[in-house]
């Protein structure tokens, strides 16, 4: 079920010195839902997500998140917390980086990048659990198990290291990492690209299991409209930094009204 | 009975129509345009459709008149051009033509159901899940919900053999049963049906159209798109040609 909205971005846009990453887009992200960024390569949507996800501070525009408890009344007392704050203007480093480790995750296309290397399965998984406040080493040993068994992986592999893991299960097992600290929202960066198609589908099947489970909120980038069809709730469209349309994921999938979105969707093997 | 009695009584009849009523369609206009073509093709001019609890709507017309577009305007899968598409939605009314998507996917959760032709799905995903995911996301038990797939499985002759399997694997006929099961497995109050006995054997038909007149026996209201004559001569109250709002 679909929730009231969690994070907005006003009029965001990054620019690289005179290269455009992105521009003017204006976007909002309810609890529980599950929106795709598509496109072509270049067409900023990896830039877009890092501004979304607190991680590249944009040139212009504001990303905007709601405070936690979004059910509470608003408090009238003068000191309480303001309901909407820009993750870059409001938030001091410190807030800005807590929010990132206990709020947000984000899982990159290379499991390398969001995995430790040279730790263990069970000390990726237990690693963030530790940065927001678990300290029993029994209790987190006994929940990345779970968290293993969770992503199909044997959970004799617990000590093993990632570097000794297939692609698909390195990817799974970064998902089980970023997972772990129970974010509210998931930011995702092509997470089945690079992956064999039947690894593909195991993973896909795994994220819709997982987002429906915890209620995540999830900002999808993927240039595969069929990825796309089967998670998302909602797509948008983006080309040369921009929006260029967006909507319910089958709307804009089956009927296409943009030129762009239209030849995007022409041009896909099948959907 | 004194006039104010009489106007009284009118008035609850009406009333009472009017809660009758599922979905009301009207003033809805389509086009395509194609822009790599450089051409726009209108299809629907202010079409019409009024659907109400425990009846059956047949969408008729050539092929080509715009039956499935208008049904997939009244799924809210295509964008409305103008026009209103009103569905029922607990108490209220949602207009997909103008309702935000999660307002639609909310629709599309409790109150509106859609059987179509084809089948779009996870990879690896039992037929069993496939079959339950519409009653679980609709608020049923797990268990409560497999019950009840696996009983429409077995109405529709898929071997329990196959149930915990994808049915990407399936014969097409087998995959239609699966899409029927899954489409008239949440009870939903309004239901939209895409020729939903095109590609079945004789005996899965006879099962398909009990399902379906179970339905509206329950008291849902059907819109659908019928080749099969005699399915439509079993099923529909009312017939709307489509053909009247050529644009």
């Amino acid at each position: 079920m679909i929730g009231p909205p969690l994070l907005r971005l006003d009029a965001l846009g990054k620019r690289y010195g005179r290269h455009l990453g992105c521009a003017d887009v204006s976007l909002t992200l309810r609890q529980g839902e599950v929106l795709a960024l598509v496109g072509e390569s270049g067409s900023g949507k990896s830039t877009l997500l890092a501004c979304a996800a607190g991680r590249l501070a944009p040139s212009d525009g504001r990303v905007l998140r709601r405070a936690p408890a979004p059910d509470a009344p608003e408090d009238p007392r003068h000191d309480a917390p303001p309901l909407w704050s820009d993750v870059y203007a409001d938030l001091t480093e410190p807030e800005r980086r807590r929010l990132l480790r206990e709020e947000w995750a984000f899982v990159h296309q290379d499991p390398r990048d969001g995995l430790r290397m040279a730790v263990s399965a069970g000390g990726n998984i237990g690693e963030p659990m530790m940065a927001v406040g678990a300290r029993r080493y029994q209790a987190i040993r006994a929940e990345a198990e779970r968290w293993l068994r969770r992503v199909e992986i044997p959970a004799d592999r617990l000590d093993d290291r990632p570097s000794g893991f297939s692609g698909g299960m390195r990817q799974r097992l970064q998902i089980a990492r970023a997972l772990a600290s129970r974010p509210r929202v998931v930011f995702m960066d092509e997470p089945t690209g690079g992956l064999d198609v039947s690894v593909q589908a195991r993973l896909l099947d795994l994220i819709k299991r997982l987002v429906s489970e915890f209620g995540l909120t999830v900002a999808l980038v993927t240039h595969d409209l069929a990825v796309a069809r089967l998670l998302a709730h909602r797509i948008a469209v983006m080309r040369r930094g921009r929006i260029v349309e967006s909507g319910l994921t089958d709307q804009v999938l089956d009927d296409p009204q943009d030129p762009y979105s239209q030849l995007l969707v022409s041009s896909a093997l099948q959907l | 009975m004194t006039d104010r009695a009489s106007a009284r009584r009118s008035e609850e009849a009406a009333r009472a129509a009017a809660a009758e009523v599922r979905l009301r369609a009207s003033g809805v206009c389509k086009s395509f345009t194609l822009h790599a073509q450089g051409v726009t093709l209108p299809v629907l001019r202010d079409a019409a459709v009024t659907a109400r609890r425990g009846a059956c709507v047949a969408l008729t017309g050539a092929s080509g008149a715009g039956k499935s577009t208008l049904l997939r305007l009244l799924y809210g899968n295509y964008r409305i051009d103008r026009g209103r598409v009103a569905v029922r939605h607990g108490d209220g009314w949602i207009d997909l033509a103008t309702a935000e998507p999660h307002e639609v996917l909310e629709a599309r959760r409790l109150s509106l159901g859609y059987v179509s032709q084809f089948l779009r799905v996870i990879p690896r995903v039992p037929a069993l899940s496939i079959v339950a995911e519409p009653m679980i996301a609709a608020g049923s038990a797990p268990e409560a919900a497999e019950a009840r797939a696996a009983e429409l499985l077995s109405r529709l002759r898929i071997p329990e053999r196959l149930w915990p399997l994808s049915p990407l694997t399936f014969s097409g006929g087998e995959q239609q049963r699966v899409n029927i099961a899954r489409g008239l497995a949440h009870s939903y109050p309004l239901l939209l049906l895409d020729e939903p006995t095109a590609s079945l054997d004789a005996a899965n038909r006879e099962t398909a159209l009990d399902l379906i007149e179970a339905a509206k026996a329950r008291g849902a209201a059907l819109v659908g798109i019928f080749h099969d004559a005699g399915a439509r001569e079993r099923l529909a109250d009312e017939t709307v040609d489509v053909a009247a709002f050529a644009a």
